[in-house]
């Protein structure tokens, strides 16, 4: 270990997010630089744990100790090849992931846990500077073919992981340009769009063949992945959860997934015909998560008039509940940087209508509701009578989660089965009722974190080795992950 | 009683065969012995008598067993009694020749009369055959009414035989050497006859000189037994004789002592080794003395006999090779002459000629010896058994374990002397007088010119030039360290701390699965554990004893024992075991005459799996006998060829297999095996490549690593060289370590000693190529073993290589890691027990539960490989006895207060007093408030103190504080060692409680200084038992193989509780190789101690508790089932308070506030005492749940029911497949009223105390504080007198005792052991006589004065007046001696004052504060490991700081400081008022001059620790100050 007792001497410290009245008039990310210096006192609060949580606790089962103790030792190649033994794209995870590392992390009981995000960011940003980061074509060809169908998180790391055991990886994307949720999903402000070009750089020159504009099932039909040993379905969790209340019809009521998609696409230069466009409006998002909030950041940079977001749970305490008890992930109260960009949030509210005149929307009328428990233990939703209040709203941002794969194309064409939540269905090995068909990521999982669509992919690569070969030298992380609670 | 017991026969220890778990050649004995003979020559039958006299007064040295009147045994050995044995012999009608032309003996023959009269028939064939004449048998009348029960039923008949010589006999020394061949051609003949009872058969001795009487006796029942000896005819001039105490009880009439030359007090812990390089060498023996009876003598060790019974059995070898018996004697004991500076060459070079020969016996050994004209006695290199001697004047010597032994009238005493460590002590019974140490040993050197001999002879290596070598081939390391299976942790834990010369240190024992039960490829060494001393033999301290250890030995060519060439010096010197690449080149390009080297590829065809690599070991084998037979004298086995085709034989297979493959052929004394393998990296490894054979290794893999972390500059500032330095010495430190923790002191005895025991490998493996190692579980065989190479070489060379793998295994077994080794502990498990206990919800209890019976399921532990038979017997839960009975068998392990917090300590104990369980005080003291209950009403104490080896804390007030004392003889994470808290983490607080001074290092020594066999243990016991009659006595050991006859002596030595630990428990700070590779899972030593006490009847008399990782209901069934009745935890317990096993308790950084004295880190602590109870009421709650399940209502019932467990039938795990645990699950067969559960007390004996005198005489002062003087005689069978006297004062004045000499004792005699044991504060005592060992142990405030009777006309300060080891953990009081102490004195003394005219070797080791002055000369190693207290040393030979001071923690400095001589003054001052003394007169009378030659020995810690404690009084004060302004 490096430095036994450097939790006790350094605070957690993070870099600085650039001002608000700078920030949301571009869309470049958020944070200042960090200092190396700085950085190795971070690594420096790490305490070298006989049980590491932060590593169950991340479903990638990234090695966070070693990696923290060489960043503290200066040992930064060493640390990066640590780093990419268990994750494909740090610098996706290191931006983008939630970190329930950190939730576990033993420091976290009575401290601030290590900043072990902000290290593996760094870590990666570190070996991109210094010229570590090269393609790593596989050192054989094993004769065999595969196809991964969608380039998100999981459908890349599976086809990188499938590329070095090599097999010969071709990586369908509907899209024009690959990255899938990452690409059009996430706000440049998150995550600027160069960091994922600049891996599927390296992508392309290790081997992996891309076929962008190919939606299997639609302008490339499935009969034709027959030429393929392996079919892996990486296609992510696409269809939206809708609100089906009156005046849903309106104008104006849009899906996240149609409005934030639009601002990357015009960040990357593409000019659009039309763009949903919250400049000058009353801004309503439904939904209190990560969507959501990314798309109360992209309606300020628009220029919204106001922005209210609206939860249906109650708020969550500040701290972790004892229900939720040091090294589970807790529901608590989150606030991302795009709330305090300005922005008012409800939480305990339901809407119930939509109002609009001209079919334009207008306002909306909620409810307050509250929460007890049933009879059964569960907690049941009450509306608390006289709170009834209407909001103007001009535009209405819907950002309450997906319900799965869409269902029609490939999943109908390759005739695989589904699960009682309309996932993907597969075994253990991640293959599908078809054989030498497999899922990984959202589509198999359901919605989930980055960080779970990266594991899946490799997980699932790992499989496909196994089946094509009999035997595979990719890693797995072994299971162990801690569970929710 | 007696018809039930008619079924039960008991076994005879000769008739003993294995049963279940347990294996007669597990016993140890250890024992009383003493000599006494008369220089004027004369043969007397008094002497016979007086013989017996100390046989009986050292009776409480022995034991017995369930039978009472049966003890272990007892013997004499005299000079021939000729006028006796002529007239007896004529009554028989029989005619002797005269003396010294007969030969006479006793002879035990079978029981049946065929086979008895077959015996005698054979027994005059052999004589006839032999060319002697045979004269004849007589009936030796025997008492079998004397006998106890048991000894009466195993009776063999005895008889007495006479021989005459015969034809062609020369001289006496020849008939000797001719009934010696008569004996060993009998022994044999009846080995390996048919006859059902030729186990009775045996010859105690045949001799023209000596004769023996012996039996399974007690002391005083050998004179009535054995008419004979009560015979005014039997005389003798000398007499030696022994009362032995064995762990075991099954009786056995042959392994009663004396042997022919010697008796033994002690152990031979080199045994194994002694016993293969014996066996080895006899290809090479060759004598004109024995000619062609040379053959007949063949094994020259008795197989199967007892180590003492084999040393002697090697004496009498070479005492027929001509040697003189003193020299034979010197040979097999030789002092500790490497590391000594003031030896004289001569004396240094004969014992390094005859290393050339002969590896040392090492062990406690006090050893009295004779062939009837020598009589004499020698003491082991490190002084570890005591042997006191008295000469009178007018010729009488008397010596023996104890001083006191015969009443001598002290006005006839001319000398008092003791046995020093490596001395002997002899008396030429020709010339009628004692010969000194010196002299004898000056004339045995100078017989033959060794120096010049080794000076042409003996090659030293580091002279001869080392040629190059080729540099490192970094671009294959990765793969090759994947070959050899290197990990991560390897690189990261093991190897980078060596760089820096230290061994890798962890905490919190381990919890990953035994090697067989591991899915991942486990290298060889993981498979074998390594043996340590407990109680019957102690562990040594190589780090502040280092003077009597040595890693220097030779290789090359043995040759003939019988002879003393120039050419037998022809050997190479080696300073290190540890070869440097440049070093093993040298060997292999050796080109000095007298020396030839082969190299030996050590790999096999990976391809062909199993059956290759036995091919690949095959050839190796023969290649290396091919090797001996053309000349070769070192042979070297290499991996270095290891690659793509060729995988590495395992290097301890190779080894082990050519090692004994070679014994087997003769061949192994003729060459050095040396290891050139890139496998070995950690201490673990080497201590198993030297235990099985290894003359010396060269790890080039661990060097190359090292090479690669400097590249890489991931050793911080070392630079290749310097790190690849420090790895040897830092595996050397390690080396000694490890054989210290056997109490071996030279690799030279521990090479080959197989210091080990297997667990998982199979029968036909260890037979083959570990024979003589315990396996009792079965496992792995050579197919699985090349399965496991196979992996290893896969991972080297994949069929491809993935890019952004890792490129090392992450191993996982020091830290958890997903994909490495399994932990019992693991997040989840850890995650779940927290949140159950903290919301007292019993449903994620079993969520936790399962977690870890998964894991052990899965094959974590041997318990998970059982499973629970159906009874068809359940009941209702509502029957079973409620959770709130069950656990108070429940008890938390120690863990001393300055290993955890105060907070944690106290939640523990309010914990467990609050359900009446038992929290344990660990080696920490206790602060007296907590004596008390607190303002809350919540009792703080521990239930359980403990007493370890440090003696922290350890007063009188805190034993009678007690209602459980527990004796820690051995600690699971690393047994065989001691301990260190660091200055640093002496925070005031704690340096109050453990009687010390803040910030002063405190050092727990390996062994107790009290305990060095069964027999002291037996003594603490009493004292303890003296000091809190009320308490229960406990002994914690750790399970190890033997451990169960361990437990049966201290059933027998009367403790009340016997702790079996398993090796996996947890501790602050040990070392990784400790933690991993010491000790067996609690299972086997549990198992085995129960089987043992079951057998052997002592199970009910005392209670059985188990530790060891005990974490969910199923693990305490399975325990009780197995025979424990109490349960120890403390991982469970400590998680539940919030640890999350970090495992850098050594660190002081504990995150959770337990494991830290920091206070900023103990206001992290969040626990409460429910969150314990309510551990324990899980746990509870699932045993009870188990015991409905099985069908027993209470814990007694259950215990011991192992036939209700089984072993799991589908086991798919490719290893784990082939164990076996028959043995483990065995269920003695015993009748009805054979105990298996704790059902009696012991009688501890403590009726017949004197202390009851005392106390009725000192009423008025303990009820009244009135002053009493009490005037009595003693002897050395009053055994802790004072004691509860003391304990009586500190019930009820605690620690402050009573006003200064309330009670006056003036006692004259010979003090018994533990004289004065933790007497407290207002006892006086005045002894005129003198004391034995451990005078004024644990003293608390009393003040003891000795000196010799008025009437003795012998100079004080020349005679030894006190025994060994005296104030030892002494916390005050004070103590003036006049006259000598023995070894150690005041060691780890923390607060008396005493003064004394003369100290043996080690004088105030370990020393932590008081003050000791010595008026006069002391032995060598004084203040070794002394952090505290002052000592002053009158050295008037000007040559303490040169020879005989340990100046590593000390500084010496003059007298000057006025405080300084203030304070010497008056100790002497005091001295000379209490004992008027000449010495203090005198120096007083010229005390400036004086004063000149006193040295003051300050040690560093504790000079810059007050300095500290000045300055932090200082600060205090001005703030004081400052505050009133």
């Amino acid at each position: 270990m490096g430095k036994p007792t450097g939790f006790k001497e350094y605070p957690r410290e993070t870099p600085a997010e650039r001002p608000v009245a700078e920030r949301v008039r571009d869309y470049n990310e958020l944070y200042r630089e960090f200092p190396v210096e700085n950085l190795r006192r971070q690594a420096a609060r790490c305490m070298n744990c006989g049980v590491p949580f932060c590593h169950a606790g991340c479903p990638l089962g990234n090695i966070i100790p070693d990696w923290n103790d060489l960043v503290y030792k200066n040992q930064w190649e060493a640390a990066y090849k640590e780093l990419m033994s268990t994750n494909n794209f740090p610098e996706f995870t290191g931006r983008l992931c939630p970190a329930p590392c950190e939730e576990a992390c033993v420091l976290g009981i009575t401290d601030p846990p290590v900043a072990i995000e902000l290290i593996e960011k760094n870590i990666v940003e570190y070996a991109f500077k210094n010229g570590w980061v090269k393609p790593e074509p596989p050192t054989v060809r094993t004769g065999k073919k595969v196809a991964v169908i969608g380039s998100g998180p999981s459908g890349l790391a599976c086809a990188q992981q499938l590329n070095r055991a090599g097999h010969l990886v071709t990586l369908f994307e509907r899209a024009e340009k690959l990255g899938g949720l990452l690409r059009y999903g996430i706000p440049d402000f998150k995550l600027e769009k160069h960091v994922i070009d600049r891996r599927l750089q390296l992508m392309e020159a290790e081997g992996i063949i891309f076929k962008p504009s190919t939606a299997v099932g639609t302008n490339y039909p499935a009969e034709d992945l027959k030429e393929f040993d392996a079919v892996v379905l990486c296609g992510g969790a696409t269809k939206s959860r809708d609100f089906p209340i009156p005046g849903r019809e309106l104008d104006g009521i849009h899906f996240a997934m149609d409005f934030l998609p639009q601002q990357n696409r015009t960040v990357s230069g593409e000019k659009l015909a039309s763009q949903i466009s919250a400049a000058g409006k009353h801004v309503i998002v439904i939904g209190g998560g990560d969507t959501g909030s990314d798309c109360v950041g992209t309606s300020r940079r628009q220029g919204a008039r106001s922005i209210t977001n609206f939860e249906l749970l109650p708020m969550p305490t500040k701290d972790r509940s004892s229900q939720q008890p040091w090294p589970y992930w807790p529901i608590k109260l989150r606030h991302s940087s795009s709330h305090s960009e300005g922005c008012e949030r409800f939480w305990s509210i339901s809407t119930k209508e939509f109002i609009g005149s001209k079919g334009r929307v207008q306002a909306l009328r909620t409810v307050s509701v509250e929460f007890a428990p049933d009879g059964n233990g569960r907690l049941k939703m009450s509306e608390v009578p006289g709170t009834e209040y209407e909001w103007p709203a001009e535009l209405v941002l819907l950002a309450l989660g997906f319900v799965g794969p869409e269902r029609d194309n490939v999943i109908a064409q390759l005739g695989v089965e589904l699960d009682e939540r309309g996932n993907v269905k597969t075994g253990a090995d991640y293959m599908t009722s078809r054989p030498g068909v497999f899922a990984a990521g959202d589509m198999h999982r359901g919605q989930s974190l980055i960080v779970w669509a990266i594991s899946e992919g490799r997980e699932a690569a790992r499989c496909v080795d196994l089946f094509l070969m009999g035997h595979s030298e990719l890693p797995t992380k072994g299971n162990q992950d801690l569970p929710r609670v | 009683m007696s018809d039930q017991s008619t079924d039960f026969q008991p076994l005879t220890g000769s008739m003993a065969q294995p049963r279940g778990l347990y294996d007669p050649a597990n016993e140890r004995d250890a024992c009383g012995v003493g000599l006494i003979c008369s220089l004027r020559g004369e043969k007397s039958h008094s002497i016979v008598h007086q013989g017996l006299q100390i046989l009986v007064n050292l009776a409480h040295r022995g034991a017995c067993g369930a039978d009472e009147k049966t003890g272990d045994g007892a013997g004499i050995l005299l000079q021939i009694p000729d006028a006796f044995l002529r007239a007896r012999a004529g009554d028989a009608g029989l005619r002797l020749p005269e003396p010294q032309a007969y030969g006479a003996g006793l002879v035990f023959l079978p029981r049946d009369p065929a086979q008895m009269k077959y015996c005698m028939d054979l027994f005059e064939k052999v004589v006839r055959q032999e060319g002697q004449e045979f004269i004849g048998w007589r009936d030796v009348p025997v008492r079998d009414e004397v006998l106890g029960e048991t000894a009466r039923k195993v009776k063999p008949e005895i008889k007495q035989v006479f021989v005459s010589r015969g034809k062609g006999i020369k001289d006496a020394s020849h008939f000797e050497r001719k009934l010696y061949v008569i004996r060993k051609v009998l022994e044999k003949a009846l080995r390996d006859s048919e006859l059902t009872e030729k186990k009775y058969f045996y010859i105690p001795s045949l001799s023209c000189n000596t004769m023996i009487y012996k039996g399974l006796l007690l002391a005083d029942q050998i004179e009535p037994f054995f008419p004979d000896l009560t015979d005014p005819l039997m005389a003798s001039s000398l007499a030696i004789v022994h009362q032995r105490y064995s762990t075991n009880t099954f009786p056995t009439w042959d392994l009663a002592q004396p042997f022919r030359f010697l008796c033994h007090n002690g152990e031979i812990n080199t045994l194994r080794g002694n016993i293969n390089w014996m066996n080895t060498r006899e290809g090479l023996f060759k004598s004109e003395l024995f000619d062609s009876d040379m053959a007949k003598l063949f094994p020259i060790l008795t197989p199967g006999a007892s180590d003492s019974a084999i040393l002697d059995n090697a004496l009498e070898l070479l005492y027929h090779t001509g040697r003189p018996l003193p020299q034979a004697m010197m040979m097999l004991i030789p002092e500790a002459w490497q590391n000594h500076k003031t030896m004289s060459d001569e004396k240094k070079a004969f014992y390094e000629y005859q290393s050339c020969m002969m590896e040392p016996w090492d062990g406690p050994a006090s050893i009295p010896f004779t062939d009837g004209h020598y009589v004499g006695a020698v003491l082991d290199r490190n002084g570890l058994r005591p042997s006191r001697y008295t000469v009178t004047k007018d010729g009488l010597v008397v010596m023996a374990s104890e001083t006191g032994v015969l009443p001598i009238d002290p006005a006839n005493v001319l000398r008092k002397g003791r046995l020093q460590p490596g001395r002997m002590f002899l008396v030429n019974m020709d010339e009628g007088r004692i010969v000194d140490d010196e002299e004898i040993k000056s004339e045995i050197c100078r017989r033959k010119p060794y120096r010049a001999w080794l000076n042409e002879n003996l090659v030293d290596f580091e002279a001869i030039p080392a040629p190059s070598c080729p540099p490192t081939n970094f671009q294959s390391l990765l793969q090759r360290q994947n070959l050899f299976g290197y990990t991560l942790e390897d690189l990261r834990i093991v190897l980078t701390p060596t760089a820096k010369g230290e061994e890798a240190i962890g905490s919190m024992g381990t919890d990953t699965p035994l090697a067989v039960l591991s899915e991942r490829p486990q290298l060889l060494y993981s498979y074998f554990k390594q043996l340590f001393a407990q109680v019957t033999n102690p562990p040594l301290d190589a780090i502040r004893e280092e003077l009597v250890t040595s890693l220097q030995y030779n290789i090359g060519s043995a040759r003939n024992l019988f002879e003393e060439t120039p050419e037998h010096a022809r050997q190479i010197r080696l300073k290190s075991p540890i070869l440097m690449n440049s070093e093993l080149a040298k060997l292999r390009e050796l080109g000095l005459p007298g020396f030839k080297s082969i190299v030996l590829p050590m790999t096999y065809d990976v391809s062909k799996g199993g059956p290759g690599l036995e091919e690949g070991l095959t050839n190796l084998c023969k290649a290396a006998s091919k090797a001996v037979e053309e000349g070769c004298t070192i042979v070297i086995l290499s991996d270095r060829g290891a690659g793509r085709e060729q995988a590495p034989i395992p290097a301890l297979l190779a080894t082990a297999g050519v090692h004994h493959h070679l014994i087997r052929a003769r061949q192994r004394t003729q060459c050095a095996l040396v290891i050139e393998s890139g496998e070995p990296r950690e201490v673990h490894h080497f201590c198993l490549l030297f235990g099985y054979g290894a003359g010396a290794v060269n790890p080039y893999m661990a060097f190359e690593s090292l090479e690669d972390l400097a590249k890489q500059e991931m050793l911080a500032d070392s630079d290749a060289d310097k790190a690849i330095k420090n790895y040897v010495k830092a595996i050397k430190k390690g080396l000694l370590k490890v054989m210290s923790k056997m109490g071996i002191s030279t690799l030279q005895s521990y090479r080959g000693a197989q210091i080990f025991e297997a667990i998982g490998l199979k029968s036909a493996l260890i037979d083959n190529f570990f024979p003589g190692t315990a396996s009792r579980v079965e496992g792995l065989g050579l197919e699985e073993l090349a399965r496991e190479t196979g992996l290893r070489h896969a991972r080297a060379f994949p069929p491809i290589q993935v890019p952004g793998r890792l490129e090392l295994d992450q191993g996982g077994q020091y830290q958890w890691r997903r994909n490495g080794e399994v932990h019992l502990l693991d997040p989840l498990a850890i995650a779940r027990l927290q949140q159950a206990v903290r919301t007292n919800d019993a449903k994620t209890f079993k969520e936790y539960s399962s977690i870890i019976n998964g894991h052990n399921r899965k094959g974590c532990t041997l318990r998970g490989l059982m499973e629970f038979k159906d009874t068809g017997r359940s009941i209702p839960l509502s029957e079973v006895e409620p959770w709130t009975e069950i656990v108070k068998r429940f008890k938390t392990g120690a863990m001393s207060y300055g290993s955890i917090s105060q907070e944690a300590h106290e939640t523990l104990a309010i914990a467990m007093n609050r359900m009446g369980g038992k929290s344990n005080s660990g080696e920490g003291g206790e602060a007296p408030e907590r004596y008390r209950p607190d303002a809350a009403g919540n009792w703080r104490r521990s239930a359980i103190k403990q007493v370890a080896s440090g003696r922290f804390g350890v007063t009188s007030h805190y034993l009678i504080s007690a209602r459980e004392l527990q004796i820690k003889m051995a600690q699971g994470a690393k047994p065989g060692e001691g301990g260190q808290l660091p200055g640093t983490k002496v925070y005031p607080w704690i340096a109050k409680t453990r009687y010390s001074t803040p910030y002063v290092t405190l050092i727990s020594p390996p062994p107790h200084h009290d305990i060095y066999s069964i027999e002291d243990l037996a003594q603490l016991i009493h004292d303890l038992k003296n000091a809190n009659p009320k308490a229960r006595v406990s002994v914690k050991l750790v399970s190890a193989v033997g451990v169960g006859t361990v437990a049966a002596g201290v059933s027998k030595g009367k403790a009340d509780v016997v702790l079996i630990s398993g090796y996996d428990g947890g501790t602050g700070a040990s070392p990784q190789s400790s933690i991993k590779h010491a000790g067996l899972p609690w299972e086997l030593g549990l198992s085995e101690t129960h089987q043992t006490l079951v057998l052997n009847d002592l199970r009910s008399r005392i209670v059985v508790e188990c530790d060891g990782k005990l974490l969910t209901g199923r693990d305490v069934a399975i325990a009780c089932l197995l025979g424990a009745e109490e349960f120890g935890f403390s991982s469970g317990p400590i998680v539940s308070m919030g640890c999350i096993m970090m495992r850098v308790c050594h660190l002081n950084t504990c995150p959770v506030g337990i494991a830290t004295q920091d206070p900023e880190l103990r206001k992290r602590f969040q626990a409460t005492p429910e969150h314990v109870i309510n551990f324990f009421r899980f746990i509870a709650e699932e045993l009870r749940e188990i015991m409905a399940q099985l069908g027993f209502r209470t814990i007694d019932e259950m215990v011991g029911q192992v036939d209700t467990l089984e072993q799991r039938k589908a086991i798919e795990h490719w290893k784990a497949k082939g164990l076996n645990l028959t043995k483990l699950l065995y269920k003695p067969e015993v009748p009805a009223h054979v105990g298996i559960h704790y059902t009696k007390p012991q009688d501890h004996g403590l009726a017949n105390a004197i202390d009851h005198q005392l106390i009725e005489q000192a009423k008025p002062a303990l009820e009244r504080r009135e002053k009493v003087t009490i005037d009595l005689p003693i002897r050395n069978l009053n055994r802790t007198f004072g004691t509860m006297l003391s304990s009586h004062i500190s019930k009820r004045y605690g620690a402050e005792g009573l006003d200064d000499n309330t009670i006056v004792i003036n006692a004259t005699g010979s003090g018994g052991q533990s004289f004065c044991a933790f007497g407290a504060k207002g006892i006086t005592v005045r002894v005129e006589g003198d004391a034995n060992d451990y005078f004024g142990k644990g003293l608390s405030g009393a003040r003891l004065i000795v000196r010799p009777p008025k009437e003795a006309t012998f100079l004080p300060e020349e005679n030894i007046l006190i025994g060994n080891v005296a104030l030892y953990g002494a916390t005050a009081g004070e103590a003036y001696i006049r006259g000598l102490a023995g070894e150690r004195f005041a060691v780890r003394n923390s607060g008396a004052r005493a003064v004394v005219e003369g100290v043996g070797d080690h004088g105030c080791e370990y020393m932590t504060g008081g003050r000791v002055a010595v008026l006069g000369p002391t032995g060598r190693n004084f203040a070794a490991g002394m952090s505290g207290g002052v000592a002053y040393v009158l050295d008037e030979a000007g040559d303490f700081k040169q020879n005989r001071c340990n100046l590593e923690m000390v500084e010496l400095e003059p007298v000057t400081e006025p405080v300084d001589i203030v304070e010497l003054r008056e100790l002497i001052a005091r001295h000379f008022a209490h004992t008027q003394s000449a010495v203090a007169r005198r120096i007083l009378d010229q005390w400036e001059d004086v004063l000149k030659k006193f040295v003051k020995i300050m040690p560093i810690d504790y000079k810059r620790a007050l300095g500290i404690v000045a300055q932090q009084k200082m600060m205090e004060e001005n703030a004081k100050a400052a505050a009133l302004v």
